[in-house]
């Protein structure tokens, strides 16, 4: 089998969230942590993508951030291409590397620069990294990359505040090909954009990948978005990856017990008026997790292990009452 | 056939700028009845919160409303003055809106502000009124309601703030509640009990329901019928079975085809090309004319106006088979 693109590794991220030092001397009280990504391990293959979906506070924003080497991680590792991201070694390994990672993020009002002009906006990879020489081949390639999103190169001496939701997506989008990225982490591309717009926008990443072979990471709270790009997904709770598997699979023979209630959850538009399980409860405090498996207080089948005991993601899935075949799984159709 | 509790008769709402008015509605009719949940879909500038909030009388200047009438049960209250127009917000109409942190007042005890809503629009005694408010909590499904009533809403979770936002919008038992995006802020396994808990109260205390979201799935969901708005206009009315399905208006086909679905196989989803008008450069004619797939000259001089054909009204000039009446153009 060929060598996984990118290999993430038992990754985890605390975040100390104590009082100031000053107020723990006064008034007494302990640091406290909040484990934000806890042991989070998965491989993405050369042009897949892979989709990381979860609840608000499950921490798929944070796993993406460290993915890109935004965010250092507290512990585990990311290897991308071969090339390890954490750690001292092949600094220059990773400099190289960096130009062919790019991040999409989810507000496009806030990821544009007001003040730059777009041309300014989109040349800025291609500069930074000293790809091309010269203005006129530089304003060529940026036209050229205008033209690949959709847009008009005429549109470069813009401003993004003349432009809309989507078509500030796509500039993002065009900014981050300008490096010849193959390696883009996708976070919430489309959740702040119209249904119209968001389809726009899904089927441009869509195309771009099927041209250049290009490797998604997507992050999406919005699961049928995720079943309608993902190659493989992930499905987080609370900081772990409770369930990991083929795309079509997941939505058609869910495993884990909140896969399950997940996508129970999600509306859908052919069942106009019908009605539907019940599901109980909320994500819980992340300061103070359930102790086991953090879905235990709301899992349907938990027993003393469940909450005493974590479960280990085996078989794809991380789940006791799976395991121990307590749960009758579902034959995909 | 019953009167409707919520009547809209050609609403017209005008935002005036240094750059001229603009209509943010234009001509917008739909009846909603006892009991009924009316869905109001659209993309961002499409007018669906500025009905609701012109229903609800708290359209902001420079926005006002210009033209047609709003009757709640036969009774006419766009033009009530201010201090009427108040006591029947709160009584009779009920809000819910998007974000529920800021709709509660983070200073007060949500029990204090219960009672005072109670209190204020029925004549339940201080003690009366407690014990409403520890009931509506119970029937919003909040647990322990006889000692949560006495938090604050930031001890609240965003899923059970929306519910005591819904509890303060049932206070004097209206007769229609105006949800604007209800759970638009939350996330999908709250939102699915929010969904299932405003269903349960159309059904129980027979309260209308108009429900503005951009979430079709939602609309499938909960609503009875749902409109479908464009730049300020109603292009689609009808059960929300029939224009889920089959839709009939070319932009409220564009809209179901453009939702990823969580069946069947698309490679591509459809697109709709562009993006909705600004509300400074409607296209003459028909406002959807330049992203139409189905356009023709009529539709770019003429507007449609919402016809019944077959199954229900839909504004578009390809389900009028007569011929253009007059050509009138300017």
């Amino acid at each position: 089998m060929e060598k996984p693109y990118a290999q993430i590794n038992n990754l985890r991220r605390t975040f100390d969230i104590s009082k100031p030092w000053l107020n723990r001397v006064i008034e007494g009280g302990e640091k406290q942590y909040l484990k934000a990504v806890d042991g989070v391990s998965f491989d993405i293959a050369r042009g897949e993508t892979f989709a990381l979906v979860g609840e608000s506070g499950s921490g798929k924003s944070t796993v993406a951030r460290m993915v890109v080497g935004l965010l250092p991680p507290s512990g585990g590792d990311v290897t991308i291409d071969g090339v390890p991201m954490v750690g001292r070694a092949s600094s220059q390994d990773r400099q190289r590397l960096r130009r062919r990672i790019q991040m999409i993020f989810q507000d496009p009002y806030a990821s544009l620069n007001p003040r730059w002009k777009v041309e300014d906006i989109v040349a800025e990879p291609i500069r930074a990294f000293r790809l091309l020489d010269g203005d006129k081949a530089i304003r060529e390639r940026v036209g050229e990359l205008l033209t690949l999103v959709g847009l008009h190169p005429a549109d470069g001496i813009k401003f993004p505040h003349e432009f809309s939701g989507g078509q500030r997506q796509r500039v993002a989008i065009a900014r981050a090909l300008a490096s010849n990225a193959e390696f883009i982490v996708c976070d919430e591309p489309t959740s702040a954009l119209d249904v119209s717009v968001q389809a726009q926008i899904l089927n441009l990443m869509r195309d771009l990948q099927d041209q250049f072979g290009l490797t998604y990471l997507f992050i999406s709270h919005n699961l049928a978005v995720v079943r309608h790009m993902a190659t493989r997904i992930g499905v987080m709770y609370l900081g772990r990856i409770v369930e990991i598997s083929g795309g079509r699979e997941l939505f058609a023979a869910p495993k884990h017990p909140y896969t399950r209630m997940l996508l129970d959850a999600v509306p859908d538009m052919n069942m106009a008026g019908e009605e539907r399980v019940p599901i109980s409860g909320e994500i819980p405090n992340p300061i103070n997790p359930p102790s086991g498996c953090t879905f235990n207080p709301r899992c349907p089948f938990a027993n003393d292990r469940c909450r005493s005991e974590v479960p280990p993601l085996l078989d794809g899935v991380a789940c006791h009452a799976v395991h121990e075949g307590r749960i009758a799984i579902a034959v995909a159709a | 056939m019953a009167e409707p509790v919520l009547s809209v008769r050609d609403l017209r709402v005008e935002f005036v700028t240094r750059r001229g008015a603009l209509k943010a509605i234009d001509g917008v009719s739909f009846d909603i009845a006892r009991g009924e949940v009316l869905g109001v879909v659209g993309e961002s500038g499409a007018g669906k919160s500025v009905t609701g909030s012109a229903v609800t009388g708290l359209i902001d200047p420079p926005g006002r409303i210009t033209g047609g009438e709003i009757l709640l049960s036969g009774y006419r209250i766009d033009n009530l003055p201010p201090e009427q127009m108040r006591k029947v917000r709160g009584k009779r109409i009920g809000m819910i809106f998007q974000d529920p942190l800021t709709s509660l007042n983070p200073l007060y005890r949500v029990g204090d502000q219960l009672t005072e809503t109670i209190r204020t629009h029925t004549n339940l005694s201080a003690s009366g009124a407690r014990k409403r408010a520890i009931d509506l909590l119970a029937e919003v499904g909040i647990p322990a309601p006889d000692r949560r009533i006495d938090s604050y809403p930031h001890e609240f979770s965003g899923g059970m703030r929306q519910r005591v936002v819904i509890a303060l919008a049932l206070c004097a038992e209206p007769e229609l509640i105006i949800a604007d995006e209800p759970t638009t802020a939350l996330d999908v396994s709250v939102q699915a009990q929010i969904i299932a808990l405003l269903k349960r109260l159309g059904r129980d205390h027979g309260t209308a329901i108009m429900l503005v979201t951009h979430d079709m799935g939602v609309i499938a969901e909960t609503a009875d019928r749902v409109a479908v708005m464009y730049a300020g206009r109603i292009a689609e009315i009808g059960p929300v079975r029939q224009v889920v399905q089959n839709p009939l208006h070319p932009y409220a086909k564009g809209l179901m085809g453009a939702i990823p679905s969580l069946k069947g196989d698309t490679h591509r989803l459809t697109q709709i090309p562009g993006s909705m008008p600004r509300l400074s450069a409607i296209p003459p004619g028909c406002a959807f004319n330049p992203r139409c797939p189905f356009v023709f000259d009529r539709c770019r001089v003429e507007r449609p106006e919402p016809i019944a054909r077959d199954l229900h009204p839909v504004a578009c000039h390809l389900y009028d088979e007569a011929p253009a009446r007059t050509e009138s153009v300017a």
